[in-house]
């Protein structure tokens, strides 16, 4: 690539000299040239590692077990007939949807908080409460799975001491759904915060203050000013968070692995059992392809609220 | 919500503007220490039992939210596996080299999108952000096998090749939106000097554009640190893993964990983004916020 780049570029500077209307001229001419070179190793990510493994997944979703034959459709058949896999749709979408809300709503709240705060102590306590989406999350949720240790939980031992039941938080189908919902909002509600911190801020403060002149309260304040100002911003965070907790897989691996009874498995921990660890690696592509109507679905939008706000801004 | 409406409400029954202040700022304080408390309790409670000994950690007796012999046996054990080290090693060897990658990556093509409108230029900017919506784990199966046929399963050169579809795509979105927002005077003027594009990428936007780059960078940085899906897929044997999966599949042995061990190994491999996040925290945060804010 450094070779050929700067062969292009080379040709450009004599002219330079030149009277400078030729000059610019024979730059632009140049200039597609250059840009290409200069964007053709990001072509070739795209292509090589995204384009090319999404549509090769689509073909090896077609072939049987050994992937000598063709089979077309039967793997999603397969799927769709098996009860596991239909508790796997449920479980991703129930996940994503119960999860994103909680971090929408946590993150709106803290944020409005945050931006009650003078502007000096807002560092200190935006930084402590950024810390979960900082560490990794794999290794983060370890910290969970030992806090809710069947015979070790510390969150047991806070609930007994102040007179409440022991949970079982991963043994039960429901408590490990909620558990895995916790750590995710857990992780995630601060990366709402800051979103949405930032967003608050781009509000301008004339606008409260002409509200609270016409006599509004707080309330229709947020509800006529915050949130229509606010709402690119939001639906942005909330269909990009979407996706991603819609695709988890990191901390269903390691807090369940997908137990009890395979009721905590989403698709792409489904996906990943199915495919590497069974090696039925066709069904394993049909299980994560499953995923792909909705976040196209979800991408869309995201696309269009994006250029909205860029149209916006400009 | 509720207690949104709440506060307002109290303000007024008090009456004067002065106290609804007030009554908003303790509301804030409350919520933010029950936050920061319940944000901060997960890592605290890991700090706490790797600085347990595995009696103690056994122990069913006591508060298990408090130390009675503190030591540092779990961290010096880990400092002492060979093993251990290796995951270090190689986390950090896969990150260098992912980081540098994706940055000559996107500073390119960020530096081309932004500011040489060419042919498909548009479309190919969509196209970056599209990519950067698909997540890895639609991807790891096709790429399991495209790395396999390539012979790199079991190798950190697998790793360092398909870590850029996670991290290039937001780095040149971000890296368009900094460059975009550099002033068109700055080019003419190098352009008038007789500056070539190379040169002008070089000796102004780079420069100019450096708080984006270091967020940048702290991004892919984190990003190839935090990577969980490939290595679990790629990577089995010990030797070429890397710190997250390496300490969650390794560090768990059989029934009876170590559990002081293996909270100090997550701690130690969560350090490294702390350490950064803790001294660049505000470059981090505009990281975060201008892929929304630019883009």
């Amino acid at each position: 690539m450094a070779p050929d780049s700067s062969a292009a570029v080379a040709p450009a500077r004599p002219p330079a000299a030149r009277p400078p209307s030729n000059a610019m001229k024979r730059f632009a001419r140049r200039r597609s040239t250059i840009a290409f070179l200069m964007t053709l190793p990001l072509i070739s990510v795209i292509a090589g590692l995204v384009a090319w493994p999404a549509s090769y997944a689509i073909y090896l979703a077609t072939l049987n077990r050994r992937m000598t034959a063709f089979i077309g459709l039967e793997n999603f058949d397969i799927l769709l007939d098996n009860e596991t896999f239909r508790a796997v749709i449920w479980q991703s979408c129930f996940f994503a949807i119960t999860a994103v809300l909680l971090k929408a709503l946590i993150g709106f709240w803290l944020a409005h908080m945050l931006h009650h705060l003078p502007t000096k102590g807002q560092r200190k306590w935006r930084g402590m409460l950024l810390v979960p989406w900082v560490i990794p999350p794999a290794l983060s949720t370890l910290g969970w799975w030992w806090m809710f240790d069947p015979s070790y939980s510390s969150i047991n031992y806070l609930l007994n001491a102040i007179g409440g039941p022991s949970i079982p938080w991963l043994g039960s189908p429901w408590w490990a759904r909620i558990s895995v919902i916790i750590v995710n909002v857990w992780y995630g509600a601060p990366f709402f915060m800051i979103m949405y911190l930032a967003a608050l801020k781009s509000v301008p403060e004339q606008l409260y203050e002409a509200a609270a002149i016409d006599g509004a309260s707080g309330w229709q304040g947020l509800r006529h000013i915050t949130l229509p100002m606010m709402q690119n911003i939001i639906s942005i965070t909330v269909l990009f968070s979407l996706i991603v907790t819609f695709a988890n897989y990191d901390i269903v691996r390691v807090l369940t692995n997908g137990g009890p009874r395979d009721l905590t498995q989403v698709f792409a921990s489904y996906a990943f059992q199915v495919g590497v660890l069974s090696g039925n690696i066709p069904r394993g592509a049909a299980v994560s392809l499953f995923m792909f109507p909705l976040l196209a679905f979800i991408a869309y939008f995201v696309l269009k609220g994006v250029n909205q706000r860029n149209k916006e801004m400009a | 919500m509720s207690a949104a409406s709440m506060v307002p409400g109290l303000g007024r029954r008090v009456g004067s503007l002065r106290s609804e202040r007030r009554w908003a700022l303790i509301t804030a304080y409350v919520s933010l220490i029950i936050a920061a408390i319940v944000m901060l309790a997960p890592p605290l409670y890991m700090l706490l039992t790797s600085l347990k000994t595995s009696a103690e950690i056994a122990d069913l007796g006591g508060n298990p939210w408090l130390i009675r012999t503190p030591t540092l046996e779990n961290y010096t054990a880990l400092l002492g596996n060979e093993m251990f080290r290796g995951f270090f090693i190689n986390s950090i060897l896969v990150t260098v080299m992912v980081v540098i990658v994706t940055m000559v990556i996107s500073v390119l093509a960020a530096f081309a999108l932004a500011r040489m409108k060419f042919w498909g230029s548009q479309v190919l900017a969509t196209g970056v952000f599209l990519t950067y919506l698909v997540p890895d784990t639609l991807l790891f199966i096709p790429l399991y096998q495209i790395v396999g046929g390539l012979g790199l399963l079991n190798s950190i050169w697998g790793l360092v090749l398909v870590y850029p579809t996670l991290t290039v795509p937001f780095c040149t979105w971000i890296m368009i939106g900094y460059f975009a927002s550099i002033p068109k005077e700055l080019d003419e003027a190098a352009l008038i000097d007789g500056a070539n594009w190379m040169q002008m990428l070089t000796r102004i936007f780079i420069p100019v554009a450096l708080p984006g780059i270091i967020a940048a960078t702290i991004f892919a940085f984190t990003v190839s640190w935090a990577a969980f899906v490939y290595p679990t897929a790629f990577i089995t044997q010990p030797d070429s893993m890397p710190l997250t999966i390496g300490v969650v599949s390794q560090l768990i042995r059989g029934d009876t964990f170590a559990w002081g061990q293996l909270m100090a190994g997550a701690l130690l491999a969560a350090l490294p983004p702390v350490i950064v996040y803790a001294f660049l925290m505000d470059y981090y945060i505009a990281g975060l916020t201008a892929g929304a804010t630019k883009g």
